[in-house]
């Protein structure tokens, strides 16, 4: 979508929902949920539709780690990383799903295929280790199962 | 008549590959009716098929889509089959918990009123309807409930307190951002029976004169989000809501909005940065406006409460643990899942005999309880029994009743690091204990590990985590010390 274009999308988001009390965090997930990701060129609409500084905004923005200002991989996959995947051995799987893909967590693979995140807890820890790609809830998960959630 | 066949929903049970059962069940060429219920918590089962029959309900573990042709080959399956565990009430790890708060979980279709209040839903409510609202309070008082979210207030006094003040507006704030791990029981509410929460939040509405109330749930929590609005809806349509508000509201992936009055900042639409107390939530929460904090299992045991009287409730129980506790059994576990039990019951007994000791079968090395501020319970201290007391006094928590167990081959020092890295990663940053204490305690401890005079620095991890439980603001910086130095006192050789 060119940048003019999201911004005006992001405008009628923030204009429609603004009246809502605490309305910030409804936005935002709204307009991620349209654009994929939270542009820095559409603070300022969002902002104006508060009338909160663009300060503000970012600052909400940058706090959750759920926001994006980037636009993420056609895949995100979010590892477990909290107390129960770890002791069914995420530390191992987190190492491999690195190697594998060559990247690190909060980063993008080069041809734009996967973003690897790392999470802590998706509640699903009678069944560790835990990843979730794009909103989709896998137990068990080995390093071959990994590898085979990523390409599918 | 068609035969009425059970396939869970839960985001665990499709996980595991539920979803394509349901999808193969459906394209049979037999008359079945296919309920997509909740989980009943037996997660090593799952997907776990379950056929009504006139006996009850008989179940078949870990269906896979492939299987379902091979099962259903000459027709719908009964108890004689060989893959078949019995009459599920009947399974040991079911029939020896007590289901108060989880009476429906698994066994109704989430989203029909009709099952939900023909399974005593509602009957709370009504019961609440009837009564001056300083009644509903003293019977949820008098139950002994206390906050499952982890500190363990009593609620009663809780609802008191907003009760007393005087306002134009007043807020039920549900606090469903599950952040612990090792803890899934109140996605399970919100998946397998979301009505039970929207009850126990009318209910709240009705005894500290409030009309709009949010639940704030996790991102990570999908499946819980899309049946709470769907539930939040049908519940309005048949006019159970009245002139209640009730809205979901998605968090974004900060643990410490866990922390009610960071929660609080984050509904307004700010940064979750923890407030200062006082002023308490009760008296100036949500908009500055008086607010009942609650977790869900709170709110969700409510209804039991009012529908079953308070005696009923608090005679479950040892001393001042009053009623039901639910444990979320997790980590390197042979059989993981809820289990809803008195109070009193002892570690041991969950671990070894629901749990039946370690996926991996080796010995148990610990448990650490009340997710991941919670301390490590070494195996020479699981004869403790499951109530807030006895775990105070061992110096552990019970918290929102998550067990992860760890066997033998886990690295606790390396598990003291996470502790304070995840600290440092989830701090609001208000407070210096916390933000810096914990990049600090992570640098420490690796100096420790690295053998760079350990000693000294022992000695000064446990300064620092003393520092950090005197001065931090919440109990994020104030606790995430205890999984340390729970490490520190009981496995020596590792830290």
């Amino acid at each position: 979508m060119p940048e003019n274009k999201e911004i005006e999308t992001a405008g009628e988001i923030a204009k429609a929902m603004a009246q809502r009390p605490g309305a910030l965090l409804p936005i935002l997930h709204a307009v991620q949920d349209e654009l994929g990701c939270i542009p820095a060129s559409t603070v300022p609409v969002i902002a104006q539709a508060l009338n909160l500084s663009r300060a503000e905004v970012h600052g909400v923005i940058s706090f959750y780690p759920f926001f994006r200002s980037q636009p993420a991989g056609k895949k995100i996959v979010y590892i477990c990383r909290a107390e129960s995947c770890q002791a069914m051995g995420s530390a191992a799987l987190e190492a491999h799903a690195k190697q594998s893909l060559g990247i690190d967590y909060h980063q993008t693979t080069a041809d734009g295929s996967v973003t690897l995140e790392p999470v802590y807890c998706l509640g699903n820890c009678a069944c560790s280790p835990s990843v979730m790609v794009d909103g989709e809830l896998h137990s068990r998960v080995s390093a071959a199962r990994f590898d085979e959630l990523v390409k599918a | 008549m068609s035969t009425r066949v059970y396939v869970p929903a839960d985001a665990t049970a499709c996980s595991l590959g539920a979803d394509p059962v349901a999808d193969t069940l459906q394209g049979l060429d037999l008359d079945l009716d296919i309920v997509r219920n909740g989980s009943r918590g037996l997660y090593w089962l799952e997907p776990l098929l379950e056929i009504e029959t006139a006996a009850g309900h008989i179940g078949f573990g870990g269906a896979t889509a492939g299987q379902i042709a091979c099962l259903f080959a000459s027709g719908i399956p009964d108890a004689s089959h060989e893959n078949c565990l019995g009459l599920v009430e009947e399974i040991p790890y079911l029939q020896k918990q007590q289901r108060l708060t989880c009476a429906r979980v698994g066994i109704t279709d989430p989203l029909s009123l009709e099952d939900y209040a023909d399974h005593g839903g509602l009957a709370g409510l009504e019961v609440a309807r009837a009564m001056a609202a300083a009644d509903i309070v003293s019977t949820v008082t008098d139950s002994g409930l206390r906050g499952r979210g982890g500190a363990a207030f009593p609620t009663g006094i809780k609802w008191q307190t907003v009760l007393n003040t005087t306002a134009e507006q007043k807020y039920i704030v549900c606090n469903a951002d599950e952040g612990d791990s090792g803890t899934f029981v109140d996605r399970m509410i919100m998946e397998s029976d979301p009505f039970v929460l929207i009850e126990g939040m009318l209910i709240a509405g009705l005894a500290v004169g409030a009309d709009c109330g949010y639940i704030y749930c996790r991102a990570e929590y999908p499946k819980a989000i899309a049946s709470l609005n769907q539930a939040i809806a049908i519940a309005g349509e048949a006019g159970h809501l009245g002139d209640f508000q009730l809205e979901v509201r998605v968090a974004a992936g900060a643990y410490i909005c866990g922390e009610e009055t960071s929660l609080l900042e984050s509904l307004e639409g700010k940064r979750g940065v923890v407030r200062f107390r006082p002023p308490l939530p009760a008296v100036e929460g949500l908009f500055g406006k008086p607010t009942v904090v609650n977790n869900v299992i709170s709110l969700a045991t409510v209804p039991i409460i009012l529908a079953r009287g308070a005696d009923y409730y608090r005679d479950f129980g040892v001393g001042r643990s009053m009623g039901t506790l639910t444990v979320q059994l997790a980590g390197n576990i042979k059989q993981g899942g809820l289990i809803e039990v008195p109070f009193g019951v002892s570690l041991r007994e969950i671990v070894e005999e629901f749990g039946g000791g370690t996926a991996s079968g080796k010995p148990i090395k610990a448990v650490q309880a009340g997710g991941p501020l919670g301390t490590y319970v070494p195996s020479s201290q699981l004869d403790t029994p499951l109530d807030y007391e006895a775990f105070k006094e061992i110096g552990a928590m019970v918290g929102h009743g998550g067990l992860v167990v760890f066997d033998t081959d886990a690295d606790l020092g390396a598990m003291a690091r996470f502790a304070m890295e995840f600290c440092a990663e989830e701090s609001c940053g208000k407070c210096t204990p916390c933000r810096i204490g914990s990049v600090r305690g992570v640098e420490v401890i690796d100096k420790i590990r690295g053998g760079a005079e350990p000693d000294d620095n022992r000695i000064l991890l446990q300064d620092l985590c003393q520092t950090m439980i005197d001065g931090s603001l919440c109990g994020l910086g104030g606790m995430a010390p205890l999984p340390v130095l729970s490490i520190m006192e009981h496995f020596p050789d590792e830290l």
